[in-house]
């Protein structure tokens, strides 16, 4: 009995014994902040009159509980909490560095700017079915991928995601949005289940599911385990879920027929928990099986650049050319992480984060044309730029911007990626960056002449709008396209704040200490 | 036991695949619960199938003596058939809403968000 009693008090063995630091909540206090949010304006359904009212503080205490995630990992290095006290690997890690927390300030920013557009964008009806508690659980779910150090975990985030996205989508239940959904959801559903393939192969290959001990594992077993099968698995999954091409073909269907916010809120976030995990899996765990992929990686990821911003050029409504404007800025990020060199990795970094601001601002510019001119098409939208200079010169912001032209946001990560593509001698990639920038501009530039700059091509054109513009509408852009401009004039901080990033997925000693601190001392 | 689990959920695979490959959504949909059963199998052939050895540490003892039945892909599945149940739950609804309001099965009929035919954008100023 006298060994049992002792065996019991060694607890040790398997707790973390010491209690965590208190500024180390942030680490699981977003994602814990978006449930129980969630949760109580699920209660709160049928009180939509107060829904925007909590919803709204809410998000903004979110975006500043990730700034200071993001601050807190920048003074003191990767961060990394294990639920349950169980010591990793058995206990399920939240392990943030760098990447995460900047994505993670970056996704509330957005959320926040979503929250704000939807107060006038989605109606009564709208609410009742559930915006803002979908809102919330989405970001649960984005914020909890951005967060994990765990790829089951991972996994389980991205399906709350998914099924939040659902519920988003279908809002309001329309014809479109029925029709576009199937196409949503059967698709992201087989990605999703590629992704549980290649988790399982992982598990039964490594033993452990924790991102940590997989990155010390992986040079272990690289001579006996088919690890190439279970990267290109987990590539495709990752693809599927960032749209890249060849499987793409879900997002254009399915991007313009929910609510405006909806698709800003998609185009900005969903896409880039994709390209997250690729550069989190492909980055950081399995380098060399990425350096053998590269090839690969660089083809889908120039044709998903020019394939995509063709299919911009050719479409006359306004929502549907920037769902292909979304999939073109995912080549460019895939075109980063064939790269795989620091300057390649940090350009992926930098693009997606400018790509979450601008593609939700560029979706509320839409909204707001629309509300403004009453049409989303191109052949009879027009006459923008005279009833509102302010709103016209903001948009033409973003055109640059996406685009890629200085002095915005867009441009600095496509400069790092066109040289990092020209050092190494690949100027075929950098020839496609280049030339889908060219051709954004003419699609964003047709787009600005037509719809802005041309005078109101029927008489009555006006009438038909939804009166006038509300103020939400009009912060929620302005606050983006700030954003968009200040990080375009001031780029060093978050050009190094992207260095840092790459760095640490590059070399994942830092990631690994912060989980296993004993183990990496001895 | 391995060899013919991993066969059963190459089995299930090729049904899943074949059943994704048709037109129609119901097909897609039948497609889309067996595919989640292969995963489940999948993960739980991956992690090692062991006979009636529960892994309980004995009383004298503070880690396992011999080799027992591993807990943790259980949990795995356990969570992914939630997940799964949940999708294919939303799924049905959706074919279902999909069907009433399009009057179709078909997804080759389905154009309603993208039509054939859309109109092209202007040429000129």
């Amino acid at each position: 009995m006298a060994g049992k009693s002792e065996a019991l008090q060694d607890l040790s063995v398997a707790y973390v014994m010491q209690p965590v630091a208190a500024a180390d909540w942030l680490i699981i206090a977003p994602v814990i902040w978006c449930i129980l949010v969630g949760a109580l304006l699920l209660m709160l359904r049928k009180r939509t009159d107060l829904q925007p009212l909590i919803a709204i503080p809410a998000l903004a205490l979110l975006v500043l509980m990730t700034l200071g995630l993001l601050v807190h990992v920048f003074q003191s290095g990767t961060l990394s909490m294990t639920m349950g006290r169980w010591l990793p690997p058995f206990g399920i890690s939240f392990t943030v560095d760098l990447l995460g927390a900047f994505f993670a300030a970056t996704s509330a920013l957005v959320a926040l700017g979503a929250g704000i557009y939807g107060r006038s964008d989605v109606d009564d009806t709208g609410r009742r079915y559930g915006f803002y508690p979908f809102l919330m659980l989405i970001m649960a779910g984005i914020l909890g991928a951005f967060l994990t150090g765990d790829i089951f975990n991972l996994y389980v985030w991205f399906e709350v995601l998914l099924i939040s996205s659902f519920g988003l989508l279908v809002l309001g239940s329309e014809r479109k949005q029925l029709d576009g959904a199937v196409k949503y959801a059967f698709l992201n559903l087989i990605a999703t289940t590629l992704f549980l393939v290649a988790t399982g192969y992982l598990y039964g290959l490594f033993g452990t599911l924790n991102m940590a001990d997989i990155a010390i594992r992986a040079s272990e077993l690289r001579g006996t385990a088919p690890l190439m099968t279970l990267v290109t698995l987990f590539l495709l999954a990752f693809a599927m879920k960032a749209a890249a091409f060849p499987v793409n073909f879900w997002l254009p269907a399915s991007y313009h027929t929910p609510r405006l916010v909806v698709s800003a809120l998609f185009a900005g976030l969903l896409t880039k928990v994709g390209i997250y995990a690729l550069l989190r899996i492909l980055g950081m765990l399995f380098p060399f099986e990425r350096e053998e992929l590269s090839f690969l990686i660089a083809i889908a990821a120039a044709l998903t650049m020019i394939l995509g911003v063709m299919g911009a050029l050719a479409q006359n409504d306004i929502r549907r050319s920037l769902g292909f404007l979304v999939i073109s800025g995912i080549g460019v990020m895939m075109a980063g992480l064939a790269l795989g060199s620091p300057a390649g990795l940090s350009g992926a970094i930098l693009y997606a984060a400018h790509s979450m601001v601008v593609m939700t601002a560029l979706y509320f510019a839409a909204g707001v044309a629309a509300r403004l001119g009453g049409s989303f098409e191109l052949t009879s939208a027009g006459g923008l730029y005279a009833k509102n200079a302010a709103i016209a010169a903001m948009t033409l912001m973003l055109f640059l911007s996406v685009a890629g032209l200085p002095p915005f946001s867009g441009f600095w990560p496509k400069i790092m990626l066109v040289k990092a593509s020209l050092d190494i001698g690949a100027w075929w990639l950098a020839g496609s960056i280049l030339v889908t920038g060219l051709l954004t501009t003419i699609t964003v530039g047709r787009i600005w002449a037509l719809a802005y700059w041309r005078p109101a091509v029927h008489e009555d054109q006006g009438a038909a709008a939804l009166g006038p513009l509300p103020a939400g509408a009009t912060i929620a852009l302005a606050g983006l396209v700030a954003i968009t401009v200040a990080a375009g004039v001031w780029p060093e901080p978050v050009m190094a704040l992207a260095q840092d990033a790459a760095r640490g997925l590059l070399d994942p000693s830092a990631y690994v200490l912060s989980v296993f601190p004993v183990e990496a001392s001895q | 036991m391995e060899p013919i689990l991993a066969m059963l959920v190459g089995a299930l695979f090729t049904v899943a695949i074949y059943l994704f490959l048709s037109k129609h959504v119901i097909r897609i949909l039948m497609g889309a619960a067996i595919l989640g059963n292969a995963v489940n199998l999948l993960i739980f052939t991956a992690g090692r199938v062991t006979r009636e050895v529960p892994p309980i540490i004995p009383g004298d003892a503070d880690a396992l003596t011999g080799a027992a039945a591993n807990p943790l892909p259980q949990a795995l599945i356990l969570t992914a058939i939630v997940i799964s149940f949940s999708f294919f739950a939303f799924l049905l609804v959706l074919g279902y809403r999909a069907f009433q309001e399009l009057e179709t099965d078909s997804s080759d009929d389905m154009r309603v968000a993208e039509p054939v035919g859309d109109k092209t954008p202007p040429a000129g100023y």
